[in-house]
């Protein structure tokens, strides 16, 4: 096919594009969007690579990042901000467009770091390693400048699909096995933050980490 | 079983032996709180199975077999265990065969209730700590003795520990914790250091690799050995958390500790240094034979300023495992000046006095153990006139610490007399200033004895002589049949060597003859002349039908020259009636003089009542200096460190993930 190359930059750039949006956005709820967003461009960006490469495994991938990324979790996470009433974001520790600025860096020095990795790749999709590197990244950040625990949740959330896709982007994805550990490891982890969340709340009555810097010894 | 099966098998039975432990210390674990199978089957069955392994070690020793190996399935990929019985594993395996039976079953009765911890539970960490003692001394790979060696100290922490509510104790246990893995961390450098390059981790390869070593290297896995286990069996200034575990742990597993696990150091130190390394430099001597002098005076000096029992006890095993550290400094020093026969006599007496130690010690324990279940008391200002009420542990005792003591017929006297007969050679040893001044450790080796002797005579007078201190002391009883039979192995043990000093001996022999090629001259089973006959002999048999003789005379002169002038009327009273046994000599008075003379080596603090007091008291403190001037600072260094890396700790989520985040950039740059 001969659009798969073009088809498949646009998707990354997508990617990309939500991960900045996740930056800005302050609703949660709106990040939980975004975030499942985010999955079903790796599950369409997934099989595209797989019936151009023929790797008939792919496919399996992409029906979990379906299941899962797309249906289960964001399904999950609704019910969890509603029953918390954590529908809004408290100030981030620096301000939205610093953030973005930063974003911005971060973005110029994936692709910088990319570029002798997928000069060594073999596959079509090897250009798109430093936008997945740029998705870890800006996750990351997500995570350090929030101060809720349920976006600290979607933040690491989405570094995980930064990592999905370049996986999949550099070597045609992971060995089946380690792709369902994975799966069901952030599947797992979710459940556990989610009663943490109850418990945290029950603790301080509020979702807000500061409060949890009293935890710390003297 | 018949005797030529052991003779042939004797590994193959060793390891289904450790296995039973194992096995043992499981099957009380599903009923924890089942005191009665634990005391009535399994700690019974675990004293059995110490037997069998004394016996197998024994006939090993004896018939002179040649050393087995095996490979165990066990281990990780490419890197079974190896296991090997040898003259000198078999010693030490006699050691914890003889000891661990009196011990086990001592304890069968001793923890019927359990000691704050379960009697399943230590059941279990009782059997799985002489299991890993017992491959300790079969291991023939680094790997497995380091895997075993841990589990030792971890299975002794947690039995330290068993009375964990009391936060003394659990101070006591993680000190005693923290010194057995700095001590596991230098050995693991000592074998790192002594695979020479071969990366090879068996011993077998090890004695291969050893003789390519430099002088330098040689030196530092041998002073690393000797710091690592050092660490263990409790050399000064290595000892501090002795005195603390002994008095913490409950009294059986005291003597386990005491009487076994620094023997297995003991054993580590010779397998490293006399075994493994092919080069030996008189130098090593010169420090193994300072360090055990230091140990022994120092241990027998703050023995005799103690006043609980136990404490005195622990300082006491620092003073013996000094001893023994000079017997065996010696036996580097002879041997490295080509004295082969003197260097086995040193190194026989070091073992003979490991061997006796391991007796006499655990008995002593054990005897504390059964005064403290019978009273309540461990501080020697509350325990006094226990004779009356513990006939049986009184007099078991008393064989406890006459041999502690050195004095003869009792094994003690063997073992000492043996290490100041290797002393009376050091002259010949062809090194200038060498051989002026190690002599002189004979005279500190003398000192050390009489002071031990000054020791128990403090102990034996205090808790059984006299009057009692407390009223509740009425009460006391001796202790259940048991634990009776478990003082009474040992008190035999102890009686047995003393008059028949071969016994201990001829596996000594077995142990001098691999290590050294040479064995000390036996003559005949009832009389020892280790050099020559001319210059110096021994026959407990005699000497003891000697001291028979001599009170059966004084017994009939008395009967016949005072009998019927004999008037039962009160104790003189100094002209003072109104005594209570309040005013008896103490502990601390007993101890005074000694204070006074080695005051140097104290830290003493006092509180003494002001003449107008209405409610005087006086209370005294004395302090090891060693914890002060070494073991403080370096503390104090631990706490500021890591005092400077909790400044990370602020507390924010956001600061801990920008540090990951930061240094993931990083190694991302590096990697660039």
């Amino acid at each position: 096919m001969p659009y798969t190359v073009p088809i498949l930059n646009l998707l990354a750039a997508c990617l990309l594009l939500i991960s900045f949006a996740m930056l800005s956005r302050r609703r949660t709820q709106r990040l939980v969007n975004l975030f499942a967003w985010q999955g079903a461009i790796l599950f369409l960006s997934t099989c595209l690579v797989a019936h151009s490469s023929g790797l008939h495994e792919l496919y399996y991938s992409a029906a979990l990042t379906l299941l899962l990324k797309v249906i289960a979790l964001p399904l999950i996470l609704h019910r969890l901000i509603n029953r918390l009433g954590a529908q809004w974001d408290s100030e981030t520790v620096v301000n939205i467009p610093l953030t973005m600025l930063a974003g911005l860096v971060l973005v110029i020095f994936a692709f910088g770091l990319a570029q002798p990795i997928s000069m060594m790749a073999t596959t079509i999709t090897r250009n798109m390693l430093g936008i997945a590197l740029a998705v870890i990244l800006l996750s990351f950040l997500m995570m350090i400048t929030r101060r809720k625990a349920v976006t600290q949740v979607i933040g690491f959330l989405a570094m995980e699909n930064g990592l999905f896709f370049a996986a999949t982007s550099a070597t045609y994805g992971m060995p089946m096995v380690v792709e369902l550990g994975i799966a069901l490891d952030v599947l797992v982890g979710v459940f556990i933050l989610g009663l943490f969340f109850f418990q945290i709340r029950e603790q301080f009555e509020s979702l807000d980490l500061r409060n949890m810097e009293n935890l710390k010894e003297d | 079983m018949t005797l030529p099966l052991i003779a042939e098998h004797p590994l193959r039975l060793l390891l289904y032996l450790i296995t039973t432990w194992l096995a043992l210390g499981l099957a009380g674990l599903p009923t924890p709180r089942g005191g009665r199978l634990v005391a009535r089957v399994l700690f019974p069955l675990g004293a059995m199975i110490c037997l069998a392994v004394a016996t197998i070690a024994a006939i090993f020793l004896l018939t002179g077999h040649a050393p087995q190996t095996a490979i165990l399935p066990f281990g990780l990929p490419d890197l079974p265990f190896h296991i090997r019985l040898d003259a000198l594993s078999a010693f030490f395996l006699l050691i914890l065969g003889l000891a661990g039976a009196g011990i086990s079953i001592f304890s069968a009765g001793y923890f019927r209730a359990g000691e704050g911890t379960a009697p399943g539970l230590m059941g279990l960490q009782y059997h799985v700590f002489l299991a890993s003692m017992a491959l300790v001394l079969l291991a023939d790979d680094a790997y497995l003795f380091m895997v075993a060696w841990e589990t030792m100290a971890l299975s002794s922490y947690f039995l330290v520990t068993s009375q964990h509510r009391i936060p003394e104790i659990r101070r006591a246990g993680f000190l005693y914790l923290l010194m057995a893995h700095v001590g596991a961390i230098c050995i693991l450098l000592s074998f790192g250091v002594l695979q020479g390059g071969s990366w090879q981790f068996t011993f077998d390869a090890m004695r291969h690799a050893t003789s390519t070593l430099t002088p330098f290297l040689a030196t530092t896995a041998f002073l690393l050995a000797l710091l690592g286990f050092g660490m263990k069996a409790g050399l000064v200034p290595l000892h501090v958390w002795l005195p603390e575990a002994h008095p913490a742990a409950p009294s059986p597993v005291s003597a386990m500790m005491s009487g076994i696990m620094l023997k297995t150091a003991v054993y580590g130190f010779l397998r490293i240094s006399f075994d493994l390394l092919h080069v030996r430099f008189w130098q090593w001597g010169v420090l193994v034979l300072a360090v055990g002098l230091f140990s022994a005076i120092y241990g027998a000096i703050f023995a005799a300023v103690q006043s609980d029992m136990k404490r005195l006890l622990a300082y006491s095993s620092i003073e013996n495992i000094g001893i023994i550290f000079t017997g065996i400094g010696l036996a580097i020093l002879f041997e490295t000046s080509n004295l082969h026969l003197y260097a086995a006599l040193a190194l026989c007496a070091a073992l003979v006095h490991a061997l006796n130690h391991s007796l006499f010690k655990s008995l002593l324990f054990l005897t504390t153990g059964s005064v403290l279940h019978a009273t309540g008391h461990r501080n020697l200002g509350k325990l006094g006139g226990l004779i009356r009420r513990m006939p049986w542990v009184a007099t078991i005792a008393l064989v406890g610490t006459l041999a502690i003591a050195g004095l003869p017929p009792l094994n003690g006297f063997v073992s000492e007399w043996l290490l100041l007969q290797s002393f009376l050679f050091t002259p010949q040893i062809p090194h200038a200033f060498v051989n002026m001044f190690v002599p002189l450790g004979a005279a500190v080796l003398a000192l050390t004895a009489a002071l031990a002797a000054y020791v128990m005579v403090k102990f034996y007078g205090v808790v059984f002589l006299g009057q009692p201190r407390e009223a509740s002391l009425s009460e006391a009883r001796d202790p259940s049949w048991l634990e009776r039979i478990g003082l009474l192995w040992l008190a035999i043990g102890c009686i047995a060597i003393g008059i028949v000093p071969q016994l201990a001996m001829r596996p000594a022999a077995g142990v001098t003859g691999m290590l050294l090629g040479q064995t000390v001259a036996t003559s005949s089973l009832w009389w020892i002349a280790p050099i020559a006959p001319q210059q110096a002999s021994y026959s407990g048999v005699i000497l003891l039908a000697g001291i028979l003789g001599t009170i059966g005379i004084t017994f009939l002169l008395v009967r016949l020259l005072a009998h019927g002038r004999l008037r039962r009327v009160p104790a003189w009273d100094c002209g003072y009636p109104h005594q209570t046994a309040r005013m008896q000599d103490t502990a601390e008075g007993f101890g005074q003089p000694i204070r006074h003379m080695f005051g140097a080596f104290f830290r003493i603090e006092r509180d003494l009542p002001t003449p107008d007091d209405i409610a005087p008291r006086y209370r005294m403190r004395l302090e090891d200096r060693i914890w002060r001037t070494l073991y403080l600072p370096i503390a104090r260094a631990t706490q500021k460190i890591a005092d400077m890396v909790s400044i990370l700790q602020s507390g924010s989520l956001s600061i801990y993930l920008l540090c990951s985040f930061l240094t993931l950039i990083v190694l991302l740059v590096f990697v660039l």
